[in-house]
């Protein structure tokens, strides 16, 4: 169990003042990144300096400031561009979130639907297929499940074995010449499960389909090279990875982004504009409509610097080792279930459980009279749950700041859990 | 916080050893309601007998606060009047939306007091709610389907 990893958590901790929290006499144990993760000083810091020292609106003034803007909003795209390995600055889409790219995808398929100079590529008709899996946070489902009612084209899903893993055995039936588009989860949000790719991705190839990740849950936590994966887009969101709220990516290929028509028209987002009609930009502004998140962008840089700084496969490697503690623990506490995979390979160190007799609610209560913060409820994957048979699950996530000791603690609050409710 | 007062005995008692759960025939009026934050669901039938509460059964998953809270709704409501049963829904609403100042009045409330304390914790005034929720959509389905109309 003590793999040497290299990275020292006292000093990360040191960075984020929120650890430091009281909640009653003790400090907060946060174990709830998977549901957005706190933000080191130098995030809060790089927004600040930004806000404070260059503030201006992007690409429309000339003047010192809207140029300082437009330099520091374009530099953190090229950041984000270089953190994933893509090809091109101009493939990152800054959106509002992990939801939002999702739903600038389906609906360029929309759009293109009604479009009949649309690229073959996007133009679904009844009885194409799209696939998902069941393992889907519902930002990941519920785009192309109204998708598929809104063209008739026809939702499956790659289902989920007992052990929590995807059902790759079913992956040539699922994925068939109809198949469009598959989008997949990289690593679930409910189970931890990390999925492995390269099956699904080179069966899309097979039979033509678009390829992609709502890699929300992956891009935080472990490398992630989009060239390498060999997709067509992945889609990601700032808040999960020491980044601020109210920004997301979508990268897609340059190509896939050129033939996509745009989901939200306004400003910024043209090359003319008649009052009949109007011809729009080459992406990345194509489909950044109106003032984007400016200081969000700073932010998001300065936590891929900070990701960056600590080295990925670190990160990596330190929540393996508190993913396997995790687990080790858990397992010795009565009456807990653990839902996903036992054992802390392709998994990440976000654990769900359920508690004979006691509901996730009641326990989340407990845990945070013991200054522990966990996630309780659906987790916004209902089928998931559904496919577990629950209809809650309590789950604790992990990541860089967090220590040995602060999951004995969460395994020592589920005692107090037990006595409660005994 | 103070978990033995949100967790006071009276609600880990009914939450163990729930009233009058099931559901039961004859019933007027039918309700299923869901808490979208956590996934916990009720089922609520009420059977109407003239002006009384002949009958309230249920069936519900959810945490000790929401199965509780529908235990001590069966116990204050099952036999009362229609009226007395939609007093008892307002009180016990107006104390859930207290926000931790209000206390509840033992004389009509009874073990139902006992949830004072759940009104500080906003996520789990929800819980506490749903099954009263229900009674009281079950019963306008009830008078529905009943004709009555004046309450
Ligand atoms: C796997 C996954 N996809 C998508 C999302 C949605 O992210 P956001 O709410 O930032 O859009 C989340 C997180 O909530 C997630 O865990």
């Amino acid at each position: 169990m003590e793999a040497v990893t290299k990275l020292d958590v006292e000093a990360v901790r040191a960075d984020f003042p929120i650890l430091k929290r009281m909640i009653g006499d003790r400090p907060v144990a946060y174990l709830d990144s998977a549901a957005t993760s706190q933000k080191p000083v130098q995030v809060v810091e790089a927004m600040r300096r930004f806000t404070e020292h260059s503030n201006a609106n992007i690409s429309r003034s000339v003047h010192t400031l809207g140029a300082e803007a437009t330099e520091a909003y374009e530099g953190a795209r090229a950041r984000v561009a270089a953190f994933i390995g893509a090809p091109s600055a101009d493939e990152v889409v800054f959106t509002k979130n992990s939801t939002e790219a999702i739903n600038l995808l389906a609906y360029a398929f929309q759009n293109a639907a009604l479009d009949p100079h649309a690229d073959p590529r996007l133009r679904l008709a009844p009885g194409d297929e799209i696939v998902v899996t069941e393992m889907e946070h519902h930002a990941n489902l519920i785009p192309w499940q109204q998708l598929a009612r809104r063209t008739g084209a026809v939702l499956k899903w790659i289902g989920i074995t007992d052990h929590g893993r995807l059902d790759l055995e079913s992956v040539p039936e699922v994925i068939t010449e109809r198949t469009k588009l598959v989008s997949f989860t990289h690593v679930a949000n409910l189970l931890g499960t990390v999925n492995p790719t390269s099956q699904i991705t080179a069966r899309a190839r097979e039979v033509g389909a678009l390829v992609g990740l709502d890699a929300s849950q992956s891009v935080p936590h472990i490398p992630v090279n989009v060239a390498e994966l060999g997709v067509d887009f992945i889609a990601f969101t700032g808040h999960k990875m020491l980044g601020p709220t109210g920004i997301g990516v979508l990268w897609a290929k340059a190509d896939l982004l050129d033939a996509m028509p745009p989901f939200l028209t306004g400003g910024s987002m043209i090359k003319t504009v008649t009052m009949e009609q109007t011809t729009f930009a080459e992406a990345p502004a194509k489909f950044e409509a109106g003032t984007p998140p400016i200081a969000e962008a700073v932010g998001l840089a300065a936590a891929v610097d900070y990701l960056d700084s600590l080295g990925m496969e670190n990160v990596r490697a330190h929540e393996k080792e508190l993913a396997g503690y995790m687990l080790e623990r858990l397992e010795t506490v009565d009456g807990l279930t653990v839902i996903g995979p036992r054992v802390p390979i392709g998994r990440s160190a976000t654990v769900s459980f359920t508690l004979e007799g006691v509901h996730p609610h009641d326990v989340g209560q407990v845990l945070d009279a013991e200054a522990v913060a966990v996630r309780v409820g659906h987790h916004c994957a209902k089928p998931t749950c559904d496919r577990f048979g629950v209809n809650a699950t309590t789950r604790a996530s992990a990541y860089v700041y967090n220590t040995h000791e602060e999951i004995d603690r969460l395994v020592e609050a589920l005692g107090r859990v037990r006595k409660v409710f005994s | 916080m103070n978990l033995d007062e949100l967790y006071q005995e009276v609600i880990l008692d009914h939450y163990k050893r729930p009233r009058g759960a099931g559901l039961r025939e004859p019933y007027e009026g039918e309700s299923h309601q869901v808490n979208p934050t956590c996934g916990d669901e009720i089922t609520l039938r009420v059977h109407v007998d003239g002006d009384k509460i002949a009958d309230v059964s249920y069936e519900n998953v959810g945490c000790s606060i929401s199965k509780a809270s529908a235990s001590v709704l069966y116990e204050l409501v099952n036999g009362s009047t229609v009226d007395d049963a939609l007093a008892r829904l307002a009180e016990f609403t107006e104390l859930m939306n207290s926000k931790g100042q209000g206390e509840g009045d033992e004389e009509t409330l009874e073990d139902a007091v006992a949830f004072a304390g759940v009104s500080k914790y906003p996520m789990r005034v929800k819980c506490a709610l749903l099954g009263w929720m229900a009674f009281k959509d079950a019963l306008v389905r009830a008078e529905a389907t009943s004709g009555r109309t004046d309450a």
